[in-house]
This record gives structure tokens, sequence and C-alpha cells, in this order.
């Protein structure tokens, strides 16, 4: 059974009594099929209602739900022959990112991605998506040797942000982001960059520097999570969902400030809802993406790549 | 209007200027918050702004620290015509801009252009952290763009100060994408063998830290800078424990290996001097 979120109570709990009339019909043979029917086309018409107007704060709690698909899941299923490699040869193998070799219809790519735990032990393991700076320096050496090797890369982004600890501090989280920055707009093969649930700030950027870039229907990207900006404009973390949607951290707003190329739809009610179909649909996305990028040459790849970037911010001239 | 206001002002706009040096009144004096004596702001300001009695590096005004650089009479300022607009529609932004505008006297948090250090021609870029705190938005992202790409025509070294709490939040995504334009920027120059000298100030935090600040060919900070991604406060909630003191300065910056060296303001313009002079080699290539 998914695990609930506070505005889908209605839904579910019209649903448990839909599932009561059944079992009524079933164990006493009294027949209650327009009832149910009755109740059926309403229980639709509540759950279009429900996820057609998500509002941002619901958004950001399907990006975070315990049960959204990994990028370990979509690799599973979007990919095949995924073997994983491990460790920034430098300090250690961070757990908050894995990366590897896998085929996209019969052609190797490299796939690297943010990872979080389906458990509260394996969310231990996996530091809850957030990274720290082997796990960058992980996912670069991976790039390097994607080029190297001239495979397209493909990045799955999903954390809630880099890691605010002392080690990390200690060695170099702010020189790892930056070093991937710089790093990956020199790459020279087709990079696709999709969020998939939390962009959480330049802990996600640090694997987002693609030709094309998308999000998932309800995934977020923000410069601050909703908790830390209401905490600096309110003082007040519990005010998050208010500083939400202040802070325009939707898909919807992504593509109305030209940051991404194309949102990905997710089923009713979320990505978790149906893994399969979320995962062929983002293959479509990467398969159409890959079709166009593949043709540029490297110089074009890293022209395009850089005009993309070059691009993005609002700005006036008083000339 | 946000425009119209900075039209009107945009007469002062130009720096460096002598003016910054006259306005100190006679008899002002200036407290230490290090050590908390006290220091006439003449004296103060032919120290360059370092405590005498302690040491403390105290934060400086973009103009004035071009001033005490550059070599005399050499700065041409770039887009200074740049302005904020209010991509979030956030409530009080505008206000806030347009009154750090009048402060300030500037379009935004950094100062761009070029001139000659000790008789090297450069392109530079000194963040005011009066302005927004530093913090970088679009019009910040654009002008330090521009400025690499100016470097990189004119095959100058690019020299930049950070002085910045991260990046905006009041202008969401949008000021995170600097991080990423600022850096790709960059990647150009180190693709051009183009020498790039990051100095941090106090304080570089945040989404400049963890972009274009950390990419420098050679790192240099200034005494007891803090230079950090995560805030101090974040960290201290999410290990729950309290920090040492010299956590995230430039002096524990520099025993992590994050820096190459830790330079005392008053000898800055001579390092920078020295290191374009060793650099020398490279340029015109
Ligand atoms: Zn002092």
């Amino acid at each position: 059974m998914a695990q609930e979120l506070p505005f889908e109570k209605p839904l579910v709990e019209l649903r448990k009594k839909i599932e009561e009339l059944k079992r009524f019909t079933d164990e006493e043979g009294i027949d209650f099929s327009s009832e149910i029917n009755k109740l059926e086309k309403k229980a639709a018409t509540l759950e279009r209602e429900i996820y057609s107007q998500l509002t941002p704060w619901q958004k950001t709690q399907l990006a975070r739900h315990p049960q959204r698909p990994t990028t370990l899941d979509y690799i599973d299923q979007i990919f095949s022959d995924f073997i994983e490699l491990h460790g920034d040869r430098v300090f250690g193998d961070d757990q908050a990112i894995v990366g590897g070799i896998a085929k996209l219809n019969g052609k190797p790519v490299t796939v690297i991605g943010h990872q979080k735990g389906k458990d509260t032990k394996d969310n231990i393991l996996r530091n809850f998506g957030m990274p720290h700076p082997e796990g960058y320096r992980k996912a670069l050496r991976l790039m390097n040797q994607a080029e190297k090797f001239n495979r397209p890369i493909i990045l799955f982004i999903d954390t809630p942000g880099a890691y605010p600890g002392v080690a990390a501090e200690e060695r170099g989280q702010s020189e790892a982001i930056a070093r991937n920055l710089r790093e990956m707009a020199l790459l020279q093969v087709p990079v696709i960059c999709i969020v998939t649930g939390e962009g959480g700030s330049g802990g996600a950027l640090a694997l987002g520097i693609g030709n094309h870039l998308f999000m998932l229907e309800n995934a977020i990207y923000s410069v601050i999570s909703p908790e830390g900006a209401a905490a600096l404009l309110w003082k007040d973390a519990s005010q998050a969902s208010k500083a939400a949607n202040t802070m325009k951290i939707t898909a919807q707003d992504a593509l109305k400030f030209d940051i991404i190329d194309g949102i990905i739809p997710e089923p009713l009610g979320g990505a978790h809802k149906d893994l399969d179909s979320q995962s062929s649909d983002m293959k479509a996305f990467i398969v159409e993406s890959l079709k166009k990028l593949e043709p540029l040459s490297e110089k074009e790849l890293v022209e395009q790549r850089y005009q993309k970037f070059r691009r993005i911010g609002k700005y006036t001239t008083i000339l | 209007m946000l425009k119209d206001l900075f039209y009107k002002r945009k007469k002062y706009a130009t720096i460096p200027s002598e003016k910054a040096k006259k306005d100190v009144p006679e008899g002002l004096i200036i407290k230490c918050k290090e050590c908390g004596k006290i220091t006439f702001a003449k004296e103060l300001q032919k120290n360059f702004y370092v405590c005498p009695h302690c040491e403390h590096h105290m934060s400086v005004s973009a103009p004035e620290r071009i001033q005490d650089l550059l070599d005399e009479g050499k700065f041409f300022e770039y887009d200074n015509d740049l302005v904020s607009t209010d991509p979030l529609q956030f409530e009080g932004y505008l206000d806030k801009v347009e009154k750090d505008m009048e402060k300030t006297e500037l379009n935004e948090a950094v100062v761009t252009g070029e001139g000659t250090i000790g008789g090297y021609p450069v392109v530079i870029g000194v963040m005011d952290s009066r302005f927004r705190m530093g913090s970088m938005g679009s019009v910040v992202g654009e002008k330090i763009t521009r400025a690499i790409e100016k470097a990189l025509v004119k095959k100058y070294p690019f020299i930049l100060f950070s002085a910045s709490g991260g990046a905006r939040m009041q202008e969401g995504v949008l000021s995170l994408m600097q991080m990423a334009k600022t850096s790709a920027a960059l990647s150009r120059l180190h693709g051009a063998g183009i020498l790039f000298i990051s100095v941090l100030t106090n304080p570089t935090t945040g989404g400049v830290s963890a972009s274009f600040a950390s990419l420098g060919d050679i790192n240099i900070a200034e005494p007891n800078a803090l230079i950090g991604f995560a805030g101090r406060r974040i960290i201290e909630q999410t290990i729950r424990q309290k920090l040492p003191d010299d956590f995230q300065t430039a002096e524990f910056l520099l025993k992590h290996g994050q820096l190459d060296m830790i330079v005392h303001r008053k000898d800055m313009k001579q390092t920078l001097t020295k290191l374009l002079d060793l650099h020398l080699v490279r340029r015109g290539k």
C-alpha cells in the first residue's frame, strides 16, 4: 500500500469506502453496483482534481515521496547490462551517488545519479542522497571516462543538496562542485540531465550541466530548500509551504525561465504510482534527445551546451 | 522605478574616483569588531582597512579596493548599466536593490572592468558585500561572465575578488544557474591557457564558493576570511555539535589544501604583480 500524503487523504478515504462496498457485495450478496459505480466516478474526478492542481508544496512532497523511484530503479528499467563502477580514486566511494556503464537500446552509455535510500537503513547508507566531495569527484571521473570512450552521459538528479558537514568542508565540497561545473561544460559527448525528484541547489547542479535538461512533472529545482527559505525569510521553517510558492521551484517555473528543455509527464499521483510507465516515458525522452544530439560534432556539443547556460538570467539595461 | 532611479544617479556611478577617499570626515573613529579598539577612519583607510591593533581585515568597498589595487587612473569599467529585474515577483526585492544602489552608488554587487596592476593589463572583478551581502543574482552572474569573455578575447589575465554570501535567494533558480554560467565561461578561459587568480575575501560562501571562487589557477585568501560551502549554523544543526572557532577560516582552508596562500591586504598588490609577472610567458600566445 502506498504511503499517503496529507492532500491525498480525501481520495484514500473514498477508495476505502468503495472497497468496503465491494466486500459487502461479495460477502452479503447485496447488490451495491450502482453505488459503487457512482463512487468510482466520483473518485476518478477527485483524483483528477487533486493531481491536476497541485501546489508547489504538494509537488515538493511528491518529489520527496519515500516511495519515489530512485536512480537505480530507473537504471534498471531503462537500460540493460548495467555495471556499477565505484570510487573517486582519491578518497573513497560515496554511496550517495551511483554510476556506471549500461546499454540504451543496445548502445553503451554512462549513467550517473544521486541515490536516495528506500528505507531508513538504506538512507543512512546513502546519506539521504546528499553527496560528499568524493561523490562529485567519482561522477566527474566517470564522465571523463565516458568521454574517452565516446559514450553519451545520462544523469539523474535527485538530492536535497550537497552534504553540509565538517568532513565535506575539509575535503573541499565547494571545489568539487565548482570543478564539475567547469569540466562538464567541456565534455565532448552528449550529456542529458533529468531532475527526477529534488533538485537541491549546488548539490544538484554539480550533476546538471547538460546539452538537454529535463524535469519530471512533479520534480523541483531550487536554490534553497523551502524550509531553508522560510527560515531566512520569516525565521520560521514551518512556513515552508508558503516559501515553496514564493521561490518558484516547480518544473513549470523552470520551463518558463528557459532553464529546462522539457517536462516529462508523470502518471496521475506521481512517478511512484507506475514505475513502468514512468520509465518508458523517460526512456522516450532520452532516446529522442540523443537523436538530436548525436549528429552534432564534438565542438558543436560543447558550443550548444555553453550557449544553453550562457543565455540564462533575467536583467535589463538602463542605457 | 528602479531604472529611473538609477538613471538619475548614474552620473555618480563611475569608479574609481578620488571621491571615496575625500568622503571620510575628519575626526571620525571606527571600532574594530575583533579587538574592540578604536582607530581614526583616516588612518584606517591608509592602512587598507586593516585594524592596526589586531590585523583584522575589515570589509572594503569595491571602488576602494579597485583604487588601492590598480595603477593610477587605469580602470575602465564594464557593464555598469545592467540592473536586476524581479523574475520571481519577490515581495520587497526591488526596493532592497534600489536602496543598495543608492547606498553604494553601484548598479550591482560586483564591479568589473580592466586596468593595469604593476603595469600588467588585467580584467578584474571585485564583489561588494554592501550590496545585498554580495549575493549573486542574474546581473552579478552576467557581469562576471562578460568580464571572463572579455579576458578571453583580450588574452588578459582575469582576477576576481569574491565577497559574497552565495546565490541570491530572491532570484531563485536563476541565481543558481549563474554558478553554471560563470563556471562554463571559466572553462573557456581555462582551455585558452589564460591565468585566473581567485582572491577570496570575507565572506565567500555558498554558491559563489562552489563556483568561480574555487576555480582559480591560483586561489588566494585574505587572513581570517570566512570561506565555505555550507553555513556554520546548518552544519551545527546537522551534526548537533559546536564547531571550532577556526572552522571555515582561510587558515582552516589552507591547512586542508583548498588554498594556495593567504596574503595580507597590504601585500596583495605586490603578490598579484609578482604572479602576473611569472605568467607573462603565456600572454599573447
Ligand atoms: Zn582590531
